[in-house]
């Protein structure tokens, strides 16, 4: 299971990598939103997998999943969203000054 | 009252100043008179005291753990510069309400010299070094304020800056030196500084710590090579260079060397580094000013030279020298404060400084001309005045210096020299000013000036005469009380008399008058010769060349690595990325795969892996088709949401949903606006590098994530599943942890969410984007927008969906849901009906302003903290307790659950206000069509 895991962490990152690396705005904001899926996993494994054993209080539980990593990977979900709505506004707001979606402005490439 | 008060009531008064001058221009004028009358009124009670030998020491408790308090000293010394800070201050503030004219702010000219003010007077009474050095950088930014008082001129813009620049950076290296001389001492403290003098001296970092401390000291007194700001910062109004450079900002230089004269000096580094810089100071600057045609420009270079004299006087090092430093701190305040002040009525009454028209003016102002001669007079050195007490002990002190080494006599020979051109350059002021033929081609007819802008003048110059004919009386028991501060024992025994007999010094005081009327004689000859061989060679012109390079340098580092290009930045981002990480897996040494003990894998797993896995893939195959792929990489999300839900991580995955949701929806809004066709494709080399690259990346971080995982691993989580319940409260641990344990760093992440919608509303407003009216095959949209089945159907499930939402958010503290998921799920609930009714129906019928929700929800939960220190808790202590509801049964109520009801605020707001506006801009970009079809 920790194989199949690390493998969807790589294509993830694999995946933002190529996208954020191309000259138009929009996959480029494809991009991110993946590798913020990579870092969210990613940090969430901090705390190794556990199946079952969610981190709520209860008698009969056996053990608990670490909720440190859950507490900061939920907050980062977040802001990760807050930071794909201004990049993608960013990008629009280009796109109105400079007349393209070009990530330097440039309409020749 | 205390000290304390003393220097918060100047601060305050600048405050308070520029908030009464707007009642009237005068107002402010009044009110920095009286505050300086009322912090003279703090100090004087003290006097009686420190004339007894006292010194006074009061403590703040301030950061205690860092070894920091508010300390404040009361000594001679800082008694003395007080009285001069405050006393010439008040008679500055006297003569700049007639200075200043009608177009001058005087609010804003007031305020700023009561801060600047208020910081000499810090340095003046600071225990503790690192305080002193905060006022010390303080007075640096007010005299940049008010150098640069006239801000539409250049020269003044260019002089306060390099005034900033260099006394900003001596300051700098006076913040080591000062670090280095705390540690070498033991404590910041100036009483135990001032006592370990010994061990100070002998200790190895004792020269460099020394170097660091004199250049704060040499930029601030405007010591050579460091003089050439105070010339430029004559670009200030008169007031601010009778005020900055008579009696304060550069006395600050030579107040540190009298501050810490018993510590630092008595060593050959001391005398070597102190005296030849005050030296060349005294010389330099007396010559320089001989030859300046602006009034202002040789008062400049007399105070230059002025404060290189008593720079040497402390160099020498004598205690007898240092006594004759202090006293001629004294006189020059008195004399060059009454000068530039003289020159100010010049200027202001005649429209000119420059001396080459200003001619013959005793015949227009008899009365000022008769100050200004007397005060210049002092300048040079002429008997019966006070500078001639004090260049006489400087003489003396200057020939018995002599003795101690070979060639001994060039010092008083040099020293004679320079004395030869201070009696040039005050004859010239006398001569050129307010004799010597007619005023040529003034802008105004000279006349005398207002009544009292000459009173502060006639109070100095009587002061000038008082000193001179009877020390005894008036100056000697105050210089006897600073010099005790300054040496921090009893000060030699001295004689201020006017007459000592025939000595070495009377001769080089003769010499000096008389070699100085004949230079004044000789000078245009001179001054012909230098400028045919010299040319100029201005420090201003070094300090430009220098600034221009260090420019130009970073410039170019900046231009190296921003090539203006986001891939290539990013390229070289990931491929630095890469090396480090792969750096840091070859160096450890230790193996891939750890110890823990694996899960098995299972076949439903597997599958949704590799619907992932296949759905990110193809994501990045069509790209280019962007609706495509926004349909694909929201599969992703979900799955992604689906990998919470297997590993035990309920909140995430409903987190992950709902902003999934969101996410999805935005940028199906934003797709509209951008280009529809898709874009050209990347050369084949490109895609093929990329590739490479991202699967070198996709690789390590699925390698690091491998060996993270196989590794077992300690956590600090056993604290947080132990004490949720019993402290804060709550069963959902992680719940607790965002509300509760961490409830700091949610506040900070709601706050930077607020942030991020602000923002884009800010970017958003008055963004005019083309929208196109049909798509890229040229078919128009479709006409029926607000399909009427999904329409009625979210107007039925608005109220469940908010009850959800208001279930999850109550029940979030026990079982998974909280501020965040049920924000969110409002969110989503609410965007719907936007989306199923379009915009400008349901905008008719919801509040669309979002930034009061926004601004509630960082309020309650910022009251929320505040809230438990007001019961003297820190800052988001959480409490609970128990009620027993009807109905609902026992119930918890945590002040927790107020917190997250900011954070459901802020969420919902911040992500409606995202999308509302977003929406709103398709309103208006089809609002023909719109409302004509709508219903």
């Amino acid at each position: 299971m920790e194989a199949l895991v690390s493998l969807v962490i790589g294509v993830l990152t694999a995946c933002g990598v190529y996208l954020t690396l191309r000259a138009r705005t929009f996959p480029v904001v494809l991009g991110l939103t993946f590798l913020s899926y990579a870092v969210n996993l990613f940090l969430f494994t901090m705390g190794r997998l556990t199946i079952g054993q969610p981190p709520i209080i209860d008698k009969a539980a056996a053990g608990y999943a670490d909720p440190l990593p859950q507490a900061l990977v939920l907050t980062a979900i977040v802001i990760s969203f807050a930071m794909t709505a201004f990049v993608i506004m960013l990008a629009l707001k280009a796109r109105a000054e400079l007349g393209n979606d070009h990530v330097d402005g440039r309409d020749d490439a | 009252m205390n000290l304390l008060i003393l220097v918060l009531t100047i601060f305050a008064g600048a405050l308070f100043i520029a908030w009464v001058s707007r009642l009237g221009r005068l107002h402010a004028a009044w009110a920095a008179g009286g505050v300086t009358l009322l912090a003279l009124a703090q100090i004087a009670p003290r006097i009686p005291a420190i004339f007894a030998g006292d010194t006074l020491i009061e403590r703040w408790r301030w950061m205690p753990a860092s070894g920091l308090d508010l300390v404040f000293r009361l000594d001679g010394l800082g008694l003395l510069f007080s009285l001069l800070i405050l006393g010439i201050g008040l008679l500055v503030i006297v003569y700049a309400r007639y200075y200043l004219s009608a177009r001058d702010s005087m609010g804003r000219f007031y305020s700023y010299l009561l801060l600047f003010m208020g910081a000499m007077l810090g340095i003046a009474l600071s225990e503790n070094i690192i305080q002193l050095l905060v006022f010390w950088e303080l007075t640096s930014i007010a005299s940049f304020l008010l150098i640069s008082y006239w801000q539409h001129r250049a020269d003044a813009r260019q002089g306060a800056r390099m005034a900033l620049a260099i006394t900003g950076a001596g300051g700098l290296a006076m913040l080591g030196g000062f670090i280095m001389l705390g540690e070498i001492a033991g404590s910041y403290e100036l009483s135990v500084i001032l006592a370990s003098g010994d061990t100070i001296k002998a200790h190895p970092l004792y020269l460099p710590m020394l170097v660091l401390v004199l250049l704060g000291a040499f930029t601030k007194s405007a010591q050579f090579p460091f003089h050439f700001w105070l010339p430029n910062a004559m670009a200030a109004p008169t007031p601010v260079s009778a005020y900055l450079h008579s009696a304060t900002m550069v006395k600050a230089g030579v107040f540190l060397l009298a501050r810490l004269f018993p510590a630092l000096s008595g060593t050959p580094e001391w005398a070597w580094l102190v005296g030849s810089a005050g030296l060349l100071t005294f010389l330099v600057g007396a010559f320089i000013a001989l030859f300046q045609h602006d009034l202002k420009g040789l008062l400049a270079y007399s105070t230059i030279s002025h404060l290189g004299l008593i720079t040497l006087l402390f160099g020498i090092g004598t205690p007898l020298a240092a006594v004759a430093g202090v006293f001629h701190i004294i006189n020059h305040a008195i004399f060059k404060a009454s000068l530039f002040m003289a020159a100010g009525i010049i200027d202001h009454e005649s429209g000119s400084r420059d001396m080459r028209r200003l001619n013959g003016l005793w015949k227009y102002m008899p009365h000022t001309a008769l100050l200004a001669m007397v005060a210049a007079a002092s300048m040079a050195g002429v008997p019966l005045l006070n500078g001639f007490l004090s260049k006489e002990m400087f003489f003396a002190e200057a020939v018995s210096a002599g003795t101690h080494f070979q060639l001994g006599w060039l010092l008083p020979a040099v020293i004679t020299m320079g004395g030869i051109f201070a009696v040039a350059y005050s004859f010239r002021f006398i001569h050129d000013v307010f004799f010597n033929g007619e005023p040529v081609d003034l802008p105004k007819t000279p006349h005398e000036p207002p009544r009292w802008m000459k009173v502060p003048v006639e109070l100095l110059v009587a002061l000038c005469l008082l000193v001179g004919i009877l020390p005894a009386l008036t100056v000697e028991p105050m210089l006897r009380v600073a010099a005790t501060g300054v040496l921090q024992t009893t000060p030699p025994d001295f004689d201020l008399a006017i007459w000592h007999g025939v000595n070495p010094a009377l001769i080089m005081s003769v010499l000096a008058m008389i070699g100085g009327g004949v230079v004044y004689a000789f000078r245009r000859p001179i001054f012909a010769w230098l400028q045919e061989h010299c040319g100029r060679l201005q420090g201003k012109r070094i300090f430009d060349g220098l600034m221009g390079a260090l420019f130009a340098t970073s410039c170019g580092i900046t231009r190296l690595l921003d090539t203006g290009t986001l891939q290539r930045l990013m390229l070289s981002f990931f491929i630095a990325t890469l090396v480090l990480g792969v750096s840091g897996f070859l160096g450890s040494g230790s193996p891939l795969t750890g110890g823990r003990e694996l899960l098995p894998l299972d076949g439903i797993s597997l599958i949704a892996a590799i619907g992932l896995i296949l759905a990110a893939i193809g994501t990045v195959v069509v790209h280019r088709q962007r609706f495509v792929a926004l349909v694909l990489i929201g599969a992703v999300g979900l799955v992604v949401a689906l990998i919470f839900v297997k590993f035990s991580a309920p909140d995430l995955a409903l987190t992950q949903l709902s902003v999934e949701i969101v996410t999805i929806v935005l940028l199906l809004l934003a797709l509209y606006f951008l280009p529809q066709r898709p874009a050209r494709a990347s050369g084949q080399s490109r895609v093929l590098r990329d590739v490479a690259l991202a699967g070198l990346a996709g690789g390590g971080g699925a390698l690091l994530a491998w060996s993270v995982l196989t590794r077992p691993y300690e956590s600090i989580a056993e604290y947080f599943i132990a004490n949720a319940k019993p402290g804060g409260g709550g069963y959902n641990v992680v719940n607790v942890i965002l509300v509760d344990f961490r409830g700091y760093d949610t506040l900070g992440e709601i706050a930077v969410l607020a942030l991020a919608a602000l923002g884009i509303f800010a970017m958003l407003e008055r963004l005019h984007l083309p929208a196109p009216q049909a798509d890229s095959q040229g078919r128009p949209w479709n006409w029926d927008m607000h399909p009427a089945v999904m329409a009625s159907l979210t107007r039925l499930l608005l109220p469940l969906a908010l009850l959800v939402s208001f279930f999850i958010l109550l029940r979030g503290h026990n079982l998974p849901g909280g501020g965040f998921i049920a924000g969110l799920v409002t969110a989503v609930a609410l965007i719907m009906q936007y989306l199923a009714n379009g915009v400008t129906w349901t905008q008719s019928r919801l509040p669309g302003n979002m930034h009061p929700v926004i601004g509630f929800g960082l309020l309650i939960a910022t009251l929320t903290g505040l809230g438990s220190l007001l019961v003297g808790y820190p800052f988001l202590t959480s409490t609970f307790t128990y009620l027993d509801w009807p109905l609902v049964g026992e119930f918890e109520v945590a002040s927790a659950m107020a917190f997250d009801l900011g954070v459901f605020l802020v969420v919902v707001g911040a992500t409606l206000l995202i999308l509302i506006h977003l929406g709103l801009m398709h309103g208006a970009s089809h609002a023909p069509v719109d409302t004509e079809e709508s219903r």
